[in-house]
């Protein structure tokens, strides 16, 4: 419970700062835990697997999170539509990944709403990176 | 004598020739570093420059960038929206380094830089079977064939059109 406290002062205190602070992917998915625990008290922790099947799904729409980044994540991507580079989206990969939580709440904002049309719940965020953390290089 | 004369003559040909030449060299290399010249600011870097190259802000005036900048949540089919803060900043660069020449105006604003006229010139040689090749794709992958795109170098050395 400390820990979540210290962990929601530390995410409200970026947000009101606007300071990034480097994390570790692991202080991130704590944040979505906290965030998705106060979503639903049914909440019953991250699933990679359902990481894995979120990340490949095309949603009802023409992309999924794989179209730009790969059906594996460790690899470098391509921009569906502009072809330039992505690098990997694996932290064991691109170790600079998921350490700026304003940076990685901007691109699930921005790519949530390409492939699903609709903002991501804290859940499936938590779901995703628990995912894309369990995968090595 | 006479032959003389006819060599100087023909040196004072080669020299201005020459001379012509590096001058054309240089002008045409300033132009080109003027209008791609990469982008400096680190914001619009960051933002601008994730899924296309930062495109140099002198390829269209300062009316496209400002509808551009107006329509980030559905920027040609994605959403690019960004924070308050980055968007005053971007809305302030773009806006002081816009090109200012009729190329970058048309009086309609160009949000494609690939539909402006000089955009439409310095490509018209590439055949529409390189646009569509599975290396290329789109106009907005400059890299492709630019190398040095990422870094604001478009001179003519570095193009590898890719078969």
């Amino acid at each position: 419970m400390r820990r979540e406290l210290r962990a929601l002062a530390l995410g409200t205190g970026l947000i009101a700062t606007g300071v990034a602070v480097a994390q570790t992917p692991a202080e991130i998915l704590r944040g979505y835990e906290s965030a998705a625990r106060q979503a639903s008290p049914a909440f019953g922790g991250f699933s990679a697997q359902r990481g894995e099947t979120f990340f490949r799904s095309a949603h009802g729409g023409d992309w999924s999170c794989a179209s730009c980044h790969t059906q594996s994540p460790v690899a470098a991507g391509r921009h569906a539509v502009t072809g330039k580079a992505i690098a990997p989206l694996a932290p064991a990969a691109s170790p600079a990944r998921f350490t700026d939580s304003a940076r990685v709440e901007k691109w699930f904002n921005r790519n949530c709403n390409d492939v699903l049309r609709r903002a991501c719940t804290p859940a499936e965020k938590g779901d995703v990176l628990a995912y894309l953390m369990s995968l090595k290089n | 004598m006479e032959n003389d004369l006819k060599r100087n003559i023909l040196d004072a040909t080669v020299w201005s020739l020459g001379v012509f030449a590096v001058f054309m060299l240089v002008a045409h290399e300033a132009f080109a570093k003027d209008r791609q010249s990469a982008a400096t600011n680190p914001t619009y870097k960051a933002e601008c420059g994730s899924c296309h190259v930062a495109y140099a802000p002198a390829l269209l005036s300062a009316g496209s960038w400002q509808a551009v900048l107006n329509g980030l949540d559905k920027h040609f089919g994605s959403n690019a929206s960004v924070d308050a803060k980055s968007l005053t900043e971007l809305r302030a660069f773009l806006d002081s380094n816009a090109g200012r020449d009729r190329r970058a105006s048309t009086g309609t604003p160009d949000l494609r830089i690939s539909e402006t006229d000089w955009f439409r010139r310095e490509h018209r040689k590439v055949p529409a079977t390189t646009w569509r090749g599975a290396a290329v794709k789109s106009p907005a992958n400059c890299a492709a064939c630019h190398t040095g795109a990422e870094s604001g170098d478009y001179s003519e050395r570095g193009i590898r059109v890719p078969n």
